[in-house]
């Protein structure tokens, strides 16, 4: 026996309060995070997940994806800390929100696309959930058909939200917006010129119009821009 | 309060799950009974009333699905104790001979030694891991040392 064979009787007691050592911690650490991430494979195939989410790099930062059966639910700026999204996104969707490379690969392999330059637009389904229906909504849905490379123009998505006098509450939609480039609000700006604001920062606004290759004066709206291939499929 | 995302679980709690289910039921059966134990929990989630002891929690689902193991085990008339393939459980440092024999101890006694001395539970926590009061608890873990200080010496 191997007690025997040390030739010295433990004099402490054995078991009590013993730690593991920092590197069987390690050890165990390294096995629980594989199964852990295992268990994200398992949960999504018994149908367990209700949003499954992750982030990815990109030229405008760090984004939060997170999806639902339904589609792409929330994307989020690196300016809103993780925790406060997650948080977010288990209160009012559910709080089976699970880390889910899986879940999000069809979204991450379409933004990928988007900032190589590759297609013109983002063709994702979209789950509408976090806006209940309404005039935000409706801004969203008709900021959603802004075809790749167009701008339109507060008073122009008011008008199609069906609220012509609105543009200052599209604003506000806008700025609500809790899918940010796939949902467009990068393309709608001010009639008076420029780019107007942005709630994801300005330069990310004025970037993502020049990856597009729309110019901040353009006058291209959802009515007059016939090309429905650019069109995202989005919004149904 | 809101219940947190249940990736927070998973983060804050899985070392201490798995440290419990490698004491529990030996390191090649651990990882089944870590799905499962995680599968169980989510599947309850969202209809969890009382968050005030999320770990707690996940330690006590992960203790039946160790007890059901035993159980079958012994069903399946497998030896109580495979003797497992790596050199020894990577859960307390040094004698494997006397962590093999916490498989001889009685369910209850087994799981109450683990908690308390593998993963430093409160007597509060064993109990309600166990589904028993605090004393039994107390006793469980006492009784199940004793015997293992007693095999222990045997080997001796």
């Amino acid at each position: 026996m191997r007690l025997e064979q040390r030739g010295d009787k433990p004099k402490k007691d054995t078991l009590h309060k013993k730690g593991s050592t920092a590197s069987q911690t390690a050890e165990l650490d390294d096995l629980s995070r594989r199964a852990a991430g295992e268990f994200a494979s398992r949960a999504r195939r018994a149908g367990l997940v209700d949003v499954g989410y992750t982030t990815m790099d990109t030229p405008v930062g760090r984004l939060l994806v997170a999806t639902t059966r339904n589609g792409l639910v929330r994307l989020a700026f690196p300016e809103e800390p993780e925790d406060l999204v997650l948080e977010e996104l288990a209160a009012t969707l559910s709080p089976r929100v699970i880390a889910s490379p899986n879940m999000t690969d069809g979204v991450r392999r379409q933004l990928d696309a988007y900032f190589e330059g590759r297609g013109r637009g983002l063709r994702t389904r979209v789950d509408w959930t976090l806006t209940p229906p309404g005039f935000f909504r409706k801004v969203l849905e008709v900021t959603a058909r802004i075809p790749f490379g167009s701008v339109s123009t507060y008073g122009q998505v008011a008008k199609l939200a069906g609220s012509p006098r609105a543009a200052r509450a599209a604003g506000n939609a806008l700025h609500e917006n809790p899918i940010p480039i796939v949902v467009p609000c990068h393309r709608v700006v001010p009639s008076s010129g420029g780019i107007g604001r942005y709630g994801g920062r300005e330069w990310r606004k004025a970037f993502l119009l020049q990856l597009e290759g729309a110019t901040a004066d353009a006058g291209g709206s959802p009515e007059n821009e016939a090309n429905s291939v650019r069109t995202p499929q989005i919004g149904r | 309060m809101e219940l947190p995302p249940f990736q927070r679980l998973l983060d804050e709690h899985r070392l201490d799950v798995y440290r419990f289910l490698v004491a529990a039921v030996g390191p090649q059966e651990a990882d089944d009974c870590f799905q499962e134990t995680f599968l169980s929990a989510l599947r309850a989630y969202p209809r969890l009333g009382d968050m005030s002891n999320l770990k707690g929690w996940l330690i006590t689902i992960a203790t039946r699905k160790a007890m059901d193991h035993w159980r079958s085990s012994r069903r399946r008339a497998v030896p109580v104790q495979e003797v497992p393939e790596r050199a020894a459980a990577p859960i307390a440092d040094g004698e494997p001979e006397l962590w093999r024999s916490v498989g001889e101890l009685p369910p209850m006694q087994r799981a109450a030694v683990i908690h308390r001395y593998v993963l430093d539970m409160t007597y509060a926590d064993v109990a309600n891991a166990l589904g028993c009061s605090v004393e039994a608890a107390r006793a469980n873990a006492y009784e199940g040392r004793r015997k293992l200080r007693e095999m222990q010496e045997a080997f001796a």
